[in-house]
């Protein structure tokens, strides 16, 4: 009931933003929850399901571009580009799944890594150019709010995007609660006694793979559309690095550690910068270390042990 | 075939670069089973500091000892003071840790040391050698890695440091109890590959010149080199290395043009790795259920 | 009577007078301050060019320090953004819509300053100076409000292919190129000045990424073709590892370099001096570590600037004559305002520079400004290093 009462009101909280806010921060506000379903999509491989990830850019990347080309060479509405960066998403990852089940571990690790290393350089390939806009990227439109409302572009679209996210956060809750999570967790804690109670190890891996990269491509389809502009350089190797990076310091296997690990890696770079304009890096580096340090199973687990603290305390 | 037979020693020449780093790579792994992302930034960070070194006015040789000596020092400490409280943590804490040591490196190296790329010296001759196809260094730098290699081998293989070193990595509780000192081992495998990495850093500046990016590019392709052989395995590791090398030059000049030889190169690994998991030269791992 | 009418003309004029002397304001400009924005890239892989950002802030901590432009101090105000297009979009936006700048100023990079193309033009601020030599910033129809600073990538490779044309029709050339906008522009402004003949003249093309280790396969690559020419659209650090190739290999070219690598101090001297001979490129400006520079008054004049406000730069990079440039540039365009300082005078001033000599530029290149061009510098010399200095190469060259 408590939970209940805490959702309802971040939900308010999060409805009544972009009318304090100025503009920019309800951009910069839509970029988190944008990084929120990209980071949701990273947990339920790595935190749920076991599957080392260091390339999910690649994903976000493929999201943002799909969307982008879409839009600017085909004219599709900004709103239709979603469905297809998810589609688009779900394929190559259940694709990419496929020879990832031979894989453990470091070896993983290193075919995700090489897949975030190899993506600029796809995207800047002369043969696509026609269609990515080469190394120039493409520029987008800003799309207006519909029907007339009166809002501005920036808050419509950070309203757009949460009904997006929300759906989307509702729709992974109910799966990892039922028995799909179940068997997907299963197979991530021990995945010879998962295979020997009749779970289909290699579907429900390379299934999350799918699902994982679905919801990944749907962030950055909403980041495209936010920013306006695609660029090889916006999807680097440090892309995939960072948002790793945020599901981990927002806590693995949990679902409001991809809220956290978005917030964090919005935000704390640029803290970062006014703590040392010569070296802001180093403080981001001094700041994740002192979070690991402290909470190795992020922020999340940091509150949930918060939580049991409290409720601790509470009891006579 | 003479300019294929060029794109080969050219191969081979950038594959000792892999290798040299990947060796670094492996060291980590074998004695604490975790692959650290910072070696290729603290490899460049020790690059630097020779090169403070020489600039201060000290001889080549004197430089290139206390920068091992450092570099050692560096790596041991920064296992004894953050990795060793990481003991008990998830695997991708760890990893996250790696990536923050990574970045601070980066950042303090830009900080410190500016980010002008310098020329660095090389102790080999400096005529030119096998028609320019590989210079001296390149040569030299390659014997390096092959001397640094057989050292690892016969320091794992035969000495009883490395055989309690090996134990560690595999068993830290079964090791305590037999008297390994853990901590210690941990910390010495710590500050070997800093070491290694060091070696690799003053045998690669020459050739790449000297900068805060000098190691960047280089990461992927040891890390490949490394799991390409098999993460456990030194000779692996510097196969691997030379494999890498050379299928990037080749791949890049005749296949696909440098366009898209990175990608192509990657897919191939993943290939392998698929067709034998554990690496060309790595053991499969039976594991007891 | 005549005093009554005499007394009205006067205060007819005063009045008038005054509303000429009428200060206007846009955001980011008051009595006191001008405010300028800009993202550099501080970090990332274009850490380097981050240099720029910091001589630039400190020109104006030195123009401060001398009372400022009009009697106002410039507010400098430079983010972050690690070469990444959406921060960019992030800095520029916090800085128009909260920071209020007046303008935008020098910032870097090609992705990052076309993240933002749209939306400057769109608010209306003055974007000026960038430093990229896209063609894209020479656009006063469609994008008035952004204006370029370099001569831009295509020009100055056509310079090169005119050059070839006329002195060595018959070469074959070998083209090394970065692999992303800054590489491919070039490599595309050079192919329009071979014209029809580039087909049959360029035998070989490789490229690199900003990430590769070296470009020694490429180098092997490109001489196996048998070219006898190659032209290098590189920067720094490849080029220094091509030089440094060329030199091994014995192959002996005639060299090509793009401008952005051809500097005796940040190149040349790594690789090696006599290993640049005869290298072939084109300035508008003074190189820093060019000994012929020793006694010019201008010269010197930086060269304290540099070591009393930028005391830990290391001077051997292109970026910090920039970056004094640009600023005096646009230290000169806010002085022309007076004390107009609305975004649409800013922008007119900046679109009728005539004939600057900036003291850091060479004896000859001026730079001007009309609202239907928009290329500050018309024309490059050409110039070849001899091992210690760069020797001009003929007459300037107008660039078209």
């Amino acid at each position: 009931m408590q939970k209940k009462l805490l959702f309802v009101a971040l939900l308010a909280a999060a409805c009544v933003l972009p009318f304090v806010l100025p503009s920019y921060a309800v951009f910069q506000a839509t970029m988190v929850i944008a990084y929120a379903l990209a980071l949701l999509g990273l947990n339920l491989l790595t935190g749920y399901n076991g599957q080392i990830s260091l390339g999910h850019g690649a994903f976000f990347a493929l999201g943002a571009y799909v969307a982008a080309m879409l839009m600017e060479q085909a004219g599709w509405p900004y709103w239709a580009t979603l469905p297809a960066a998810a589609l688009a998403g779900g394929v190559v990852g259940y694709l990419f799944g496929l020879p990832a089940l031979k894989l453990d571990g470091v070896y993983l690790a290193l075919a995700t890594f090489a897949l975030g290393v190899a993506t600029p350089q796809l995207l800047k390939y002369k043969g696509f150019e026609a269609w990515t806009g080469g190394s120039q990227g493409l520029v987008l439109a800003k799309p207006e709010a519909p029907f007339g409302l009166p809002l501005n572009s920036d808050q419509w679209l950070y309203f757009f995007s949460l009904a997006v996210a929300i759906a989307l956060f509702a729709a992974a809750r109910n799966l990892l609660r039922g028995s799909a999570g179940l068997r997907v967790v299963a197979v991530r804690d021990h995945a010879i006694a998962a295979q020997a109670m009749g779970i289909d190890n290699a579907r429900v891996k390379t299934l999350t793979f799918g699902i994982s990269a679905m919801y990944t491509s749907v962030g950055g389809a909403l980041s495209a559309i936010v920013v306006q502009f695609v660029a090889p350089d916006s999807f680097s190797v440090f892309l995939s690095i960072t948002l790793l990076v945020g599901a981990v310091v927002g806590g693995l296997a949990s679902l409001s550690g991809a809220l956290y690990g978005a917030l964090f890696i919005q935000f704390v770079p640029q803290l970062a910068e006014q703590v040392s304009k010569a070296a802001p890096w180093a403080v981001y580096g001094a700041i994740l270390l002192a979070l690991m340090l402290v909470w190795p199973t992020g922020m999340a687990g940091g509150a949930a042990r918060l939580q049991t603290w409290f409720n601790r305390r509470r009891q006579p | 075939m003479n300019a294929f037979f060029a794109q080969l020693m050219s191969g081979l020449a950038t594959g000792g670069i892999y290798a040299s780093l990947a060796l670094a790579l492996v060291m980590i792994y074998r004695s604490t089973h975790h692959v650290n992302f910072a070696q290729g930034e603290m490899a460049m960070f020790s690059t630097f500091i020779a090169s403070m070194l020489l600039q201060a006015g000290w001889p080549y040789w004197a430089a290139f000892f206390a920068t091992v000596v450092i570099a050692f020092v560096m790596g041991a400490a920064i296992e004894a003071v953050l990795v060793r409280r990481l003991r008990h943590a998830p695997v991708l804490a760890i990893v996250v840790v790696f990536v923050a040591l990574l970045v601070i490196l980066h950042s303090l190296a830009g900080w410190l040391f500016g980010y002008t790329i310098r020329s660095f010296p090389s102790p080999f001759a400096e005529a030119a050698v096998a028609g320019g196809l590989l210079s001296p260094h390149q040569l030299g730098a390659i014997g390096v890695t092959l001397l640094m290699l057989a050292l690892m081998y016969l320091f794992f293989r035969y000495s009883p440091l490395g055989l309690q070193m090996r134990a560690t990595a595999e068993n830290p509780t079964s090791s305590r109890l037999v008297g390994v000192r853990v901590n210690r081992m941990l910390a010495l495998g710590w500050g070997l590959a800093g070491a290694i990495g060091a070696v690799a850093g003053m045998m690669v500046a020459p050739v790449v010149f000297l900068d805060v990016h000098m190691m960047s590019g280089v990461l992927l392709y040891a890390f490949a080199a490394a799991v390409l052989g098999g993460i456990g395995s030194a000779p692996g590791a510097v196969a691997g290395g030379f494999i890498v090398g050379v299928l990037e030059n080749l791949l890049g000049t005749y296949v696909v043009g440098a366009e898209l030889k990175l990608s192509v190169a990657l897919v191939l690994i993943i290939v392998v790795l698929v067709a034998k998991p554990s690496g060309l030269f790595g053991k499969a791992i039976v594991v007891r259920v | 009577m005549k005093t009554i009418i005499f007394g009205l003309a006067a205060a007819l004029a005063l009045a008038c007078g005054s509303a000429a002397a009428q200060k206007k304001y846009d955001p980011g400009a008051s009595d006191t301050e001008i405010r300028i924005g800009q993202t550099m890239p501080y970090s990332g892989s274009a850490s380097i060019y981050g240099e720029v950002g910091k001589t630039q802030a400190a020109y104006f901590r030195m123009l401060n320090e001398q009372g400022g432009v009009n009697g106002r101090k410039i507010n400098f105000i430079s983010l972050d953004d690690a070469y990444s297009p959406p921060k960019t979009v992030e800095g520029v936006r916090k800085l128009v819509e909260q920071e209020q700048v007046l303008l935008l100023y020098g910032m870097f990079g090609t992705a990052t300053n076309t993240a933002i193309h749209r939306y400057v033009n769109a608010k209306k601020v003055p974007h000026l100076l960038l430093l990229t030599g896209a063609s894209k910033w020479n656009d006063p129809k469609a994008h008035p409000w952004s204006m370029g600073f370099y001569p831009d990538y295509p020009s100055e490779a056509r310079v090169y292919a005119r050059q070839i044309l006329e002195q060595r029709p018959n070469a074959k050339i070998a083209v090394l190129y970065q692999n992303d906008d800054y590489g491919r522009d070039y490599l595309k402004g050079f192919k329009e000045g071979l014209g029809a003949k580039a087909k049959g003249m360029i035998v070989s093309e490789a490229s690199y990424e900003v990430t590769d280790p070296t470009v020694d396969s490429q180098i092997v690559q490109l001489k196996g073709s048998g070219a006898d020419v190659l032209v290098s659209f590189s920067t720094a650090k490849a080029a220094i590892q091509t030089l440094r190739k060329l030199h091994d290999t014995g192959w002996k070219p005639t060299h090509y370099l793009a401008q952005g690598a051809a500097l005796i101090g940040a190149v040349f001297n790594p690789a090696g001096p006599e290993k640049a001979i005869g290298v072939i490129s084109t300035a508008y400006s003074k190189d820093p570590n060019d000994t012929q520079w020793e006694n010019d008054a201008a010269f010197r004049e930086w060269l304290a600037f540099m070591k009393k406000y930028r005391p830990e730069a290391d001077l051997r990079l292109g970026s910090h004559v920039y970056a004094y440039s640009s600023a005096r540039l646009m230290t000169d365009i806010l002085r022309a305002c007076g004390d107009n300082l609305t975004r649409e005078n800013v922008l007119r001033q900046a679109a009728a520079i005539k004939a600057v000599q900036l003291p850091m530029f060479l004896p000859g290149v001026v730079v001007s400004s009309s609202p239907d061009d928009y290329r500050l510098i018309k024309s490059l010399q050409p110039v070849q290093f001899d091992g210690k200095r760069w020797t001009r190469l003929g007459a300037f060259v107008p660039i078209f």
